[in-house]
């Protein structure tokens, strides 16, 4: 009996140690199977099947694939929408990346009015929603082509993929830019960590600002790169304001007898969409990676 | 003459320990030209909702009001119903803010000072909850609170929030779990021998040392609730419209209050510069808490390392 016990007392503790970490965790597990599992697989089940409110509760009745055909074959506007905002995610994204990470290299010196500049930054972090954006986009932000005609006559000379981009990034720079406040954040946040010794060796090896930069700066922003990345394109996807979401919001309700199920069918198309997208960028970060190594 | 020509040049291009002029003037003007870019439209909505309707539509004025006007603004704050919607913005964001900081916190904890099985496992779901996308959710949510009974209650917002499933929770989750992995253990064994239970370790060691991933957490929450439409006008309803739903339906609103463009002239008819009044309005508030904030704010960015290693 007493050699059982024996045995028992550090299995007890390692057990113990299970419940109390699980104990902590089980607000977020029993969150996490109400508030997303259950709706994510009621969502999916949504999609396959027509939604009826009765009065005693909600029946569902098998439909296969209509709701998908419906979205990707005959709704006029699904594709269009669909692809624009594939565009957009495209077009914006680099552009975000490659912006936030200047201006948080440049935040990062030291200069007068420093904490005024990074206020400044910060700010479309704090006013960023749905109807404030709308309602300063629809008036007049800045618009390049009123500033300098040049760059947009050059820009047009150029083939049409590259023309058409490259306009439509200048023309949304405004929103470009007040989309990269989180990533800015981040950027600065990593940048502060950098080991200050690491560029003092570098200057006295005698390298300059610019190999700085290469050598160090840019190799240990690479991980967070990928972060900002993951992060823009799942923002951009919430955007409410793009025409795929007005579109899937547009028929929560008036979905003309399919309620919700439409709606659902096509939240899933995109939802796909966004994880190939993902997909396709974190395996291009992988591929970078390697070749460095070699 | 050579040595002259070092000075200048050292003013100019700097040196190891000092910005030289030249890149001076060019960070100064690379970050006013791309803040400039980024304020524009702000500086665009305050001039222009302080222009009275005869001034709006006179295409002499340019950037600078003649007079200030603040009729806009009145009519903005009786259209928002702005110490109503106030009030509703204020339920809905600093209470979720507290209880989705607290509930982060406490899984932060869990996950980073407890060896649990399968915890790569935990850390793959939470932040899967951070990649889907917001309307897969919205609508079977929709459909559970409505068949409870919480459509058009301040729970539709809070429960979610307690547990852990907020918004963006998982950002704030793995903010939490960085923070409380990096202190050492002795301090909680030291308080073990002490005799503190695992939530007293919790509260008494853990959270004290944590307060710049609280204000971060807070804040930013609080923000992010403040600014969220798209759940807040589906699951609150007319009764919590908060000040940025307000401002979604802003120009129904202003019809139902003024009447509609048939019975007001020129003059009444809601124009731009009420509309940016509004705006304005909607996220006065969280602008104020930020100017009051910022600095700490940033601070505690930096200190908590926000994106981890």
């Amino acid at each position: 009996m007493k050699k059982k016990n024996k045995e028992k007392k550090p299995l007890s503790f390692a057990a113990r140690e299970q419940i109390a970490g699980y104990a902590f965790l089980s607000p977020w597990i029993i969150g996490f199977l109400i508030f997303t599992l259950y709706p994510v697989l009621f969502s999916i089940a949504m999609s396959f099947c027509a939604v009826k409110i009765t009065g005693t509760g909600i029946d569902l009745s098998w439909k296969g694939l209509e709701y998908y055909k419906q979205a990707l074959t005959i709704d006029p506007w699904f594709n269009i929408n669909l692809g624009e905002m594939v565009f957009f995610i495209a077009c914006f994204t680099p552009v975000i990346i490659v912006l936030s990470l200047i201006i948080a290299v440049l935040l990062n010196n030291k200069f007068r009015g420093r904490s005024m500049f990074r206020a400044i930054y910060f700010l479309p972090v704090i006013i960023m929603s749905g109807p404030v954006i709308s309602s300063l986009l629809t008036k007049k932000t800045f618009v390049f082509s009123d500033a300098i005609p040049g760059v947009y006559d050059f820009l047009n000379s150029l083939p049409d993929t590259l023309a058409s981009p490259a306009t439509y990034i200048l023309d949304n720079l405004t929103l470009i830019l007040w989309f990269s406040g989180i990533q800015i954040l981040i950027f600065l946040a990593g940048l502060q960590k950098i080991n200050p010794n690491l560029y003092e060796a570098a200057s006295i090896d005698g390298a300059g600002t610019w190999e700085k930069f290469w050598k160090i700066t840019l190799p240990h922003m690479k991980g967070l790169a990928i972060i900002c990345t993951v992060y823009t394109i799942v923002d951009l996807t919430n955007y409410t304001e793009s025409s795929v979401n007005k579109r899937i919001t547009s028929f929560i309700f008036d979905g003309g007898g399919k309620i919700y199920s439409f709606s659902a069918a096509m939240s899933w198309v995109v939802f796909v969409c966004v994880m190939l997208i993902l997909g396709i960028v974190c395996l291009t970060f992988f591929l970078f990676g390697r070749e460095k190594k070699k | 003459m050579k040595v002259n020509k070092n000075i200048v040049k050292k003013q100019l291009l700097g040196s190891n320990e000092k910005m030289g002029l030249l890149p001076k003037i060019f960070l100064y003007g690379l970050l006013i030209a791309i803040g400039f870019v980024y304020l524009q439209p702000v500086i665009y909505m305050i001039v222009n909702s302080l222009l009275s309707p005869e001034e709006l539509t006179d295409p002499t004025v340019g950037w600078v009001p003649r007079s200030i006007y603040f009729g806009n603004y009145i009519k903005a704050f009786d259209t928002l119903d702005f110490m109503k919607s106030f009030g509703n913005s204020l339920l809905m964001s600093v209470g979720p803010a507290l209880l989705q900081t607290a509930s982060a916190a406490f899984v932060g904890f869990g996950l980073a000072r407890f060896r649990i099985k399968f915890k790569p496992f935990w850390f793959v779901m939470i932040v899967s909850t951070f990649l889907i996308p917001d309307q897969i959710i919205k609508i079977p949510r929709y459909v559970m609170y409505y068949s409870y009974g919480l459509v058009e209650t301040m729970w539709s917002t809070y429960l979610p929030a307690t547990f852990g499933q907020g918004l963006k929770s998982a950002i704030f989750i793995l903010i939490f779990y960085q923070f409380f992995a990096s202190y050492p253990k002795a301090l909680d064994e030291a308080a073990q021998i002490d005799g503190c239970n695992k939530f007293q370790i919790f509260y008494k060691i853990a959270l004290p040392t944590a307060s710049p991933a609280i204000i971060l957490s807070i804040v930013t929450s609080l923000v992010l609730y403040w600014n969220e439409t798209s759940q807040a006008s589906m699951f609150l309803g007319e009764k919590f419209a908060t000040l940025p739903v307000q401002l979604g339906i802003f120009a129904d609103r202003y019809s139902a209050l003024y009447g509609d463009d048939k019975v007001l002239n020129e003059l009444t008819r809601l124009n731009e510069s009420v509309t940016l009044a509004g705006t304005l309005l909607s996220m006065l508030p969280v602008l104020v808490l930020y100017l009051i904030v910022q600095r700490k704010f940033i601070q505690s960015v930096e200190m908590t390392g926000i994106a981890g290693e």
